[in-house]
């Protein structure tokens, strides 16, 4: 065979190469889909509900991506990639979902007519303007913080997207539908981690032990509503977090004791912070790295 | 412990003439050589060479448009980042399985990379200064990268043919998502458009030297063709990716900086300027601007992270099933 | 540097004899086991051999083979197995054409065994 024609085949590789190629899925997530908000749900509290849903994914995501070119080996760069991808996916799909609802505020004002709305809330709101959890802004200092929050983080986001399924919005629901399969293999994958660093070497046990120590504390306020996610959960849209608490203490509890951790108190419930817009200097921090090249050129188009 | 000893074939059994001869018949009947067969030991060492230090530029490469991966100004353009990258470190991944059906270890390859004893190509020693730097690498580093790995899809060596489709398949996205995001910033303003000139500037010459140098000056390319290892010599590659290159630029509406280029009608082909190859083999030999950089990052993410491969070594010798 | 002969796919790299190519006994460190990979593409077609992959155990080789080699496509069946529990059949008596590996499906240094308390080398 022929070279360029070994290479046109190549390039015109058909559905049977969808195993190796990551050519698709990256345009317009929402397109073709009815985004019409349901009767008697307030727009801007679904608007809202999907930022809380969507920074929590957009700012995990940076934080995973950190760990490219730098994880243990290449298998695990590969699987973090894979991780994080997932969770830019949720991201995209929610702020949009969050812009098509109309809640963009001044991220509108401040980024050019060209950009999308997802990318509009990405790049052009301030810190104050996420409504992510203090969980996903943490920075990791090991292996083992990272893997711990992981399996935090992706245990809270399923127990909630498990629930979203049956939202009564139902572009929610087809995000939560697609995002659990994604969230219980994140959630299995830190999990699998977790086992190995805890019941691994002295070292990796010291260092587990002194990331979930880190970790427990920010589980603080994720199960506490706010006035959005009460309204939303009584609407039938969203999901109230304290309902959630029960499955992922008894999940975190058991994937520590066949860890060999011993399991922390469980933190005392304290009013939600990050999801009114209240973060301390990390997010600020991530969100300078995440935004600044966007924010130099607001007319530009990538 | 026993040291890894390579196979050797002891001595009179059954005849190196007979196997040399089994090996050349293969060869010229253009089948492939399989990790078990007999190879003469120079197949196999140039082979690894080449097969190592391919995986080791593989994830070396990851690191220039990884340092973009946080920074990447849209969300879309971020997925795609990432996805590259992870691909890249499959690539890697995939090559240096390659490599250890030839009797190589990867951590000790790797160890090899670390102490600069292997090398990778010298293109990753730039550094990438703006986001169009992203785009071109895409268009021309990866568009180089083509042209070299189509042809060894058809390499002798089974395990290196196969693995390079593979890459083959995932690089062809690699190129179109580079060239579509210069596109998408030449239609953007003016600031982009400097920017993608700049990078142009800054990326076309070191590109051309992804092919390595003259023929004249590559005594060994003979002997890799004989073997099937190597399919074309490299002014033979780089001529070709010059001729697809000249209408993309101009497509592009960017200039490429060669006052000699020209298109010579009776050749068929776009003539160019010199290559600086004391440049090349500065770069080449650790002397980039970025080589300390990238070796250092490799290293850190070996050393900071050994406790945590050990872990899963711990881990799973104490849970090992024992045989009933 | 002497030579640099450019093969190289990513770029051209030396190949001449400077670049060293066996492994160290010492730097062949207690590593994660070599997996062979198999995948069913779809329903009705048999696991085909796909690649290779290191993982501490056999869990974690599911879980990088999935990552690797099906990436995020779903209802593909994946087997992984260590390479050193493969036995290939023993062509170095019934065929002096293949080198002499025993019954091991490649060269790899990794199966030679390091016993157990072998401090990380």
């Amino acid at each position: 065979m022929h070279e360029e024609t070994v290479y046109e085949a190549l390039v015109n590789a058909d559905g049977e190469a969808g195993h190796w190629a990551f050519g698709t899925g990256f345009d317009d997530p929402l397109a073709g889909v009815d985004t019409t908000v349901p009767d008697g749900v307030d727009p801007a509290d679904l608007g809202t509900y999907c930022l809380m849903l969507g920074d929590d994914a957009l700012v995990l995501a940076q934080r995973l991506t950190q760990w490219i070119t730098r994880a243990p080996e290449l298998e695990e760069e590969v699987a973090i990639g894979n991780i994080a991808l997932d969770l830019l996916g949720q991201a995209r799909l929610l702020l949009a979902r969050a812009g098509s609802a109309g809640v963009l505020g001044r991220s509108r004002e401040r980024a050019g007519a060209t950009i999308p709305d997802e990318d509009a809330l990405a790049y052009f709101r301030d810190a104050d303007e996420f409504r992510s959890t203090a969980l996903v802004a943490a920075p990791d200092a090991d292996f083992a913080r990272a893997v711990v929050r992981l399996l935090a983080a992706s245990a809270v986001r399923l127990a909630v997207f498990t629930r979203l399924r049956s939202s009564r919005d139902p572009v929610l629901a087809a995000i939560a539908a697609k995002g659990v399969h994604e969230l219980a293999y994140h959630r299995d994958h830190a999990a699998r981690w977790v086992l190995r660093l805890g019941d691994g070497t002295e070292e990796s046990h010291r260092r587990a032990r002194s990331a979930v120590d880190a970790v427990w504390p920010l589980l603080a306020d994720l199960f506490t509503p706010t006035d959005v996610e009460t309204r939303l959960a009584a609407a039938g849209v969203g999901v109230d977090p304290a309902g959630v608490r029960d499955e992922v203490r008894d999940v975190l509890g058991q994937v520590l004791g066949r860890a060999t951790l011993p399991v922390p108190a469980w933190p005392a419930a304290a009013p939600p912070r990050g999801r009114l817009g209240q973060h301390g200097p990390e997010l600020a921090e991530l969100l300078g790295t995440l935004q600044g090249l966007a924010r130099q050129h607001p007319a530009a188009t990538w | 412990m026993s040291a890894p000893t390579l196979d050797r074939q002891p001595a009179g059994s059954p005849g190196e003439a007979a196997l040399q001869e089994h090996f050349d018949a293969t060869i010229a009947a253009d089948r492939r050589i399989e990790p078990r067969d007999w190879m003469p030991e120079g197949y196999r060492k140039t082979l690894v060479r080449q097969v190592a230090q391919h995986a080791h530029s593989e994830i070396i490469g990851m690191q220039p448009e990884g340092d973009w991966l946080l920074a990447a100004p849209s969300l879309r353009r971020k997925a795609v980042l990432l996805a590259k990258v992870q691909d890249e470190a499959g690539h890697g991944l995939y090559l240096y399985s390659a490599a250890e059906t030839l009797g190589a270890d990867r951590a000790d390859l790797t160890d090899k990379l670390i102490e600069g004893r292997q090398k990778y190509s010298s293109i990753f020693n730039y550094p990438t200064l703006s986001y169009a730097d992203v785009g071109v690498i895409g268009w021309l580093v990866d568009g180089a990268a083509i042209c070299n790995q189509v042809p060894l899809c058809r390499s002798s060596y089974g395990p290196y043919a196969r693995a390079m489709i593979r890459v083959c398949k995932e690089e062809s996205f690699h190129q179109r998502q580079g060239y579509e995001l210069l596109m998408t910033m030449m239609g953007g303003t003016d600031e982009q458009r400097a920017m993608v000139q700049d990078a142009v500037d800054r990326w076309w010459w070191p590109s051309l030297m992804m092919f390595g140098p003259p023929d004249d000056e590559s005594p060994n390319t003979a002997q890799s063709m004989a073997w099937g290892i190597k399919r074309h010599t490299n002014d033979e590659l780089r001529q070709r990716f010059v001729d697809m290159t000249v209408p993309q630029a101009r497509h592009l509406g960017v200039t490429l900086p060669d006052p000699d280029l020209a298109w010579d009608e009776a050749a068929g082909h776009w003539r160019f300027g010199a290559i600086d190859w004391d440049e090349f083999k500065r770069v080449i030999g650790g002397q980039g601007p970025m080589n300390a950089v990238r070796i250092a990052r490799r290293r850190a993410a070996r050393d900071d992270n050994a406790w945590v491969v050990e872990a899963a070594s711990a881990y799973a010798r104490k849970h090992e099933e024992v045989p009933a | 540097m002497s030579e640099v002969t450019a093969e190289g796919g990513h770029g051209a790299v030396p190949t001449g004899p400077e670049v060293p190519v066996e492994p160290r006994s010492r730097a062949v460190r207690r590593d994660w086991p070599l997996y062979e990979v198999f995948v069913r593409g779809k329903r009705g077609l048999n696991h085909v051999h796909v690649g290779s992959l290191h993982a501490p155990d056999d869990e974690m080789a599911i879980d990088a083979a999935r990552d690797l080699y099906t990436r995020r496509n779903e209802g593909v069946s994946i087997w992984v197995v260590r390479a050193a529990d493969i036995t290939a059949s023993s062509p170095d008596e019934k065929d002096p054409l293949f080198a002499p590996s025993g019954d091991k499906v490649y060269r790899h240094p990794t199966f030679y065994e390091i016993p157990d308390g072998v401090p990380h080398l």
